[in-house]
């Protein structure tokens, strides 16, 4: 396979070049055909519904000339999908979104690919991380749930969560290292069915994102404790009761210092030039102010920060070396590395 | 495959394709049985590893081909698998296909589409060349149609593609 | 229950909408088209449509992505009858009958037994909607990984077990099937586990792929073998056979029950259409008095796996509007749709957004009726390809096949690995290995073994759990009674009938 894929690599740098020299010279750039949106997870998951979205934001509003097309590439936890844009250097035709694997995958499976392999273009939003527990369980609080679980024997409390080795088994591990008490961490598929376990009662709590189990929250099934972020939510909307997001304390002032929060971003293949950069940093500018995508932040109670250029370079830096940590501590960092 | 090695005249007998697939089997246990190997098989403290299950399957795959291969052995040598003749035109098409699987990795899905339907209806079809032009270049742009444009779902193109801009 | 019916009424008025009937042809069409091309299956095409839909009002956007959903299901079909390539992972089993009644120049009656029997089997699964939604929500919150295995462990035991072939090629089938989905990233320890490096294999192997290699390009050179000619043949097509084959079909009421029960069961656990077609087919088999015959083209093999397939396609969409959780990969395309649109399903679905649930269970009513009645118009048309020469149908299959190949995970490896399949799927059939408990365990496997080492992390690493309940307990013993049926039946038989001097 390796004469093929050289071929295809000649192919594609070859397409490469002769878009490029096609191109009028004029500062400004634009999409000359479809754009390829990788994602790297599998259809109905949350940075699936998001590119999607933006699909048809984009689509609705017309803010490309060109049509963004969504293509799914999960295989290897996401490896296959970053492999692919690592692969297509100097194609201005292809943008992939992110979520924590882009840190995790490498590590934890061996897949060579880097943050640095890709040309980063923005951070669109950041998703933040609740600890829920089933709402008939009798923890009021954060509090009471972390007495509950030191007074346990190790592996008492059955914590679920979406893959392994990634976010939610990353905080599973650090409030593990927090109370001092193993915690059961059980990997399932998609974060539906993981707050879909917690209300059968399969699982004593999860750390599902606030989109994956706010619809249980509004049905009475589930339970917020507290956020892992440093700050609590802005979102006053009612939820349940006078509940509403703003009224879930932070993790830390529960007693519980573990501070996690997702990257939802874009990235380019490498080689691309800063003018293509930046058009597409000016085209989810233009997203974030439609009433669609102000909804969908609302709805999903994300952390509205946006980022481009040296800024979101620094932040993933910090944020590669955290996960390298965390990872490194909890013994997931695969063998082969 | 096994089939084309060991021929009786007519035709290359059952009872070696049952050896050579029982062969093939037993290799492909194998190969699971050794990358079982490589990420562990054991039973950790939190249930089986990753490669518990298809060890103990390599395993089953392994045994199981020894006893279709004893089996094999026992096969009447009479018997045949397929005559040559037939075998001929299974690789008529087996060829094409094969070559034309190979050429969409360089060439993109669209051309080799082409050339696999030409090929097909002026070799074995003995079709005119008008009827083959218009149904070799027509069912292909007709996909072009429906995946790229409506569904938006891009095939993998070549270079001649790029060079129509398309 | 009356509050339903009247909220149900006013559904209809919403549904019945002129402007939404058309959408359900136009859905219903797209989905009978994205249904025939492999790999373009049901997730794939409402997931593209699905941005298109932002414009219009959530129920008229429902409608037309769930009919897209039905026409998906009724599409998968075709190709199955018509070239032994099922078109949809759920239409495997539809193969196994279809295929050899198109042989036999019977295609139209498959393609009716199959399309009536999706119809109904729909239809049981949406009546069970309206009557007691949230009862089987209920219900389906009582399953976690050990209830799922359990299934699992039906699903194998109700298919597997009585094949003609010697048990241990069975066995090497099934469990090659078993290494193939194996393949890939290990969910449960996020390891990757027999890749040997190789960047091509990160996906595993799909399902699909290996299907329309194995069955597709097989039976293509099967064909070649025993010379240049299609099988399939004209018949004659004409709507007397719609009318034959329905005046036929009541006699299979007892399969048709059994699998409406079957599908609606395994699409709310969800375990998903395609072992709900499995299951269907292989108790079908069992316990029909025609048993023997199925495989060579008995049209009952075709009417247990569409109506179980449709039901459980029909029922997985429940838990994902009363629970947030998708049935289908479809399912959840469509449940992000309804978070776009700024519906939250869930629990509270029924209560806040009536209008939008019952305006769709109207809609899955009408929608099934308009499908039914558009794809019945198709049969001739279908039916007819069987006429095109050899020589021109088989290329364009060929080409069909590798694009649905490389749709399935946008990768050019796929379609030399469908071709490998194909020689293989030849070979096998050639040298007597049966090629379903291959695909049953590739389709399966995965899922099977992620449910059983969630089940044992929960458990502590005891085997107990899978007995440890009243509801896991009942369904692993009917597996076993599945699983010991041919041995319990040879014994009774043996029993029966005087020993033979």
């Amino acid at each position: 396979m390796k004469n093929f894929h050289a071929l295809g690599l000649g192919t594609l740098t070859a397409l490469g070049l002769a878009a490029m020299s096609i191109l009028p010279a004029a500062a400004e750039w634009k999409p000359t055909k479809p754009v390829e949106f990788i994602v790297p997870a599998g259809t109905g998951g949350g940075a699936d519904q998001m590119a999607r979205t933006l699909q048809g934001i984009i689509a609705k509003h017309e803010l490309m000339p060109t049509q963004l097309i969504v293509i799914n590439k999960s295989g290897g936890a996401g490896g296959e999908g970053f492999l692919d844009v690592k692969n297509s250097k100097a194609n201005p035709h292809k943008i992939v979104i992110t979520l924590s694997n882009l840190f995790t995958t490498p590590l934890a499976t061996g897949i060579p690919f880097n943050w640095k392999d890709m040309t980063p273009v923005a951070m669109l939003a950041l998703d933040e991380f609740v600890l829920w527990v089933n709402a008939q369980d009798p923890y009021k609080t954060a509090q009471e749930y972390e007495a509950a679980i030191k007074a346990a024997p190790d592996g008492t409390f059955k914590m679920g969560g979406t893959g392994s080795k990634q976010e939610d088994q990353i905080i599973t591990v650090a409030i593990e290292k927090a109370l001092g008490k193993k915690m059961t961490y059980i990997p399932y598929k998609g974060g539906g069915e993981v707050a879909v376990q917690l209300v059968g009662g399969h699982v004593n709590s999860t750390v599902n994102n606030p989109i994956e189990a706010v619809s249980q929250w509004r049905g009475d099934k589930v339970r917020p404790l507290c956020v892992f972020d440093g700050k609590q939510l802005p979102y006053t909307d009612k939820i349940l009761g006078d509940l509403s997001w703003s009224s879930i304390p932070t993790c830390k002032s529960a007693g519980l210092d573990v501070e996690y929060v997702m990257l939802r971003g874009i990235f380019m293949p490498p080689g691309v030039s800063e003018e293509q950069v930046a058009y597409f940093v000016d085209l989810f500018k233009k997203v974030r102010e439609t009433p669609e995508w102000q909804q969908l932040m609302k709805d999903g109670a994300f952390n509205q920060t946006f980022m481009a250029g040296p800024e979101f370079k620094d932040w993933l830096t910090k944020a590669e070396a955290t996960h390298k940590g965390l990872m490194q501590e909890a013994g997931f960092i695969a063998a082969a590395n | 495959m096994s089939e084309t090695s060991h021929g009786t005249g007519t035709g290359p007998t059952q009872r070696n394709a049952e050896i050579g697939v029982a062969l093939l089997t037993l290799l492909f246990g194998l190969i699971v049985v050794y990358g079982s190997y490589l990420v562990g098989f054991g039973w950790g403290a939190d249930g089986p590893q990753a490669g518990f299950f298809p060890f103990y399957v390599g395993i089953a795959i392994c045994v199981c081909s020894l006893i279709n291969l004893a089996q094999g052995l026992r096969e009447n040598p009479a018997d045949l698998f397929a005559e040559w003749s037939q075998l001929r035109q299974v690789l008529k098409v087996l060829v094409p296909t094969t070559i034309y699987c190979l050429m969409v990795e360089p060439l993109g899905i669209y051309l080799p589409s082409i050339l696999l339907i030409a090929v097909f209806m002026k070799w074995l079809g003995k079709y005119s060349w008008p009827l083959t032009a218009a149904i070799a270049i027509g069912v292909p742009a007709a996909f072009y149609l429906v995946f790229e444009k409506w569904f938006l779902i891009p095939l993998p193109k070549g270079p001649v593609e790029a060079l129509l801009g398309l | 229950m009356f509050d339903n019916f009247v909220n149900l009424w006013h559904g209809f008025a919403v549904a019945g909408d002129p402007f939404n009937i058309l959408l359900m042809v136009v859905g219903i069409l797209l989905g009978v088209i994205i249904g025939v091309l492999p790999g373009l299956g049901g997730a794939n095409g409402v997931a593209i449509l699905l941005p298109l839909t932002f414009s219009m009002s959530p129920t008229s956007a429902i409608i037309l992505l769930s009919c897209i959903y039905w026409g998906a299901l009724f599409g998968g079909a075709i190709t199955s009858v018509l070239f032994n390539i099922p078109g949809e992972p759920w239409s495997v089993a539809t193969t196994f009958d279809g295929h050899p009644m198109a042989r036999q120049g019977k295609a139209g009656e498959a393609l009716t037994a199959a399309f009536t029997s999706s119809f109904v089997g729909a239809f049981v699964a949406i009546l069970m909607i309206t009557l007691v939604a949230p009862l089987v929500a209920a219900f389906a919150l009582r399953f976690g990984p050990a209830e799922k295995f359990a299934v699992y462990f039906l699903a194998f035991c109700s298919f597997v077990g009585m094949s003609k072939e010697p048990p241990a090629k069975t066995i090497v089938s099934m469990m090659i099937g078993f290494a193939l989905a194996a393949v890939g990233l290990d969910m449960v320890t996020g390891q990757l586990r027999l890749t040997f490096g190789s960047e091509e294999l990160l996906n595993g192997f799909d399902f699909l792929i290996a299907v329309i290699g194995l069955f597709g390009i097989g039976e293509i050179l099967l064909t070649m073998e025993e010379g240049l000619e299609f099988r399939g043949k004209s018949a004659k097509i004409d709507a007397k056979v719609v009318l034959r084959t329905w005046a036929s079909l009541p006699r299979y009421w007892a399969t048709s029950i059994r699998s409406c029960i079957i599908g609606c069961w395994m699409g709310i656990t969800p375990a998903g259409a395609t072992p709900a077609s499995f299951m269907a087919y292989g108790i079908a088999k069992r316990v029909s008095k025609n048993g023997k015959n199925f495989g060579n083209g008995e049209i009952e093999g075709v009417v247990a796996p569409e109506t179980a397939a449709h039901a459980a396609g029909t029922s997985a969409l429940l838990p994902m509007l009363a629970l947030g959780v998708p049935g289908s990969p479809t399912a959840a395309v469509l449940l992000g749709g309804l978070l776009i649109w700024g519906l939250q399903p869930g629990p509270m679905l029924f209560v806040e957004q009536k209008d939008f649930v019952w305006g769709l269970i109207a809609s899955m009513y009408l929608g099934n009726v308009v499908g039914l009645i558009v794809v019945l118009t198709t049969v001739p048309l279908f039916a007819a390809i069987l006429r095109i020469p050899f020589s021109i149908i088989a290329p364009v299959i060929l080409v069909i096949c590798a694009i649905g190949a490389y749709t399935v995970n946008n990768n050019v490896f796929d379609v030399v690995m469908m071709l490998v399949f194909g020689v293989l799927g030849y070979v096998l059939k050639k040298t007597n290995y049966p090629l379903a408990p291959l695909v049953l365990a590739i389709v399966l496997g995965d899922s099977a073994e992620e449910a059983f080492r969630q089940s044992l992390l929960a458990s502590g690493g005891s085997i107990g759990i899978f007995w440890s309940n009243p509801l896991v307990s009942t369904i692993m013993g009917l597996g076993l009674v599945a699983a010991l049926y041919p041995m319990i039946s040879n014994l009774l038989s043996r029993l029966r009938s005087p020993q033979p001097a």
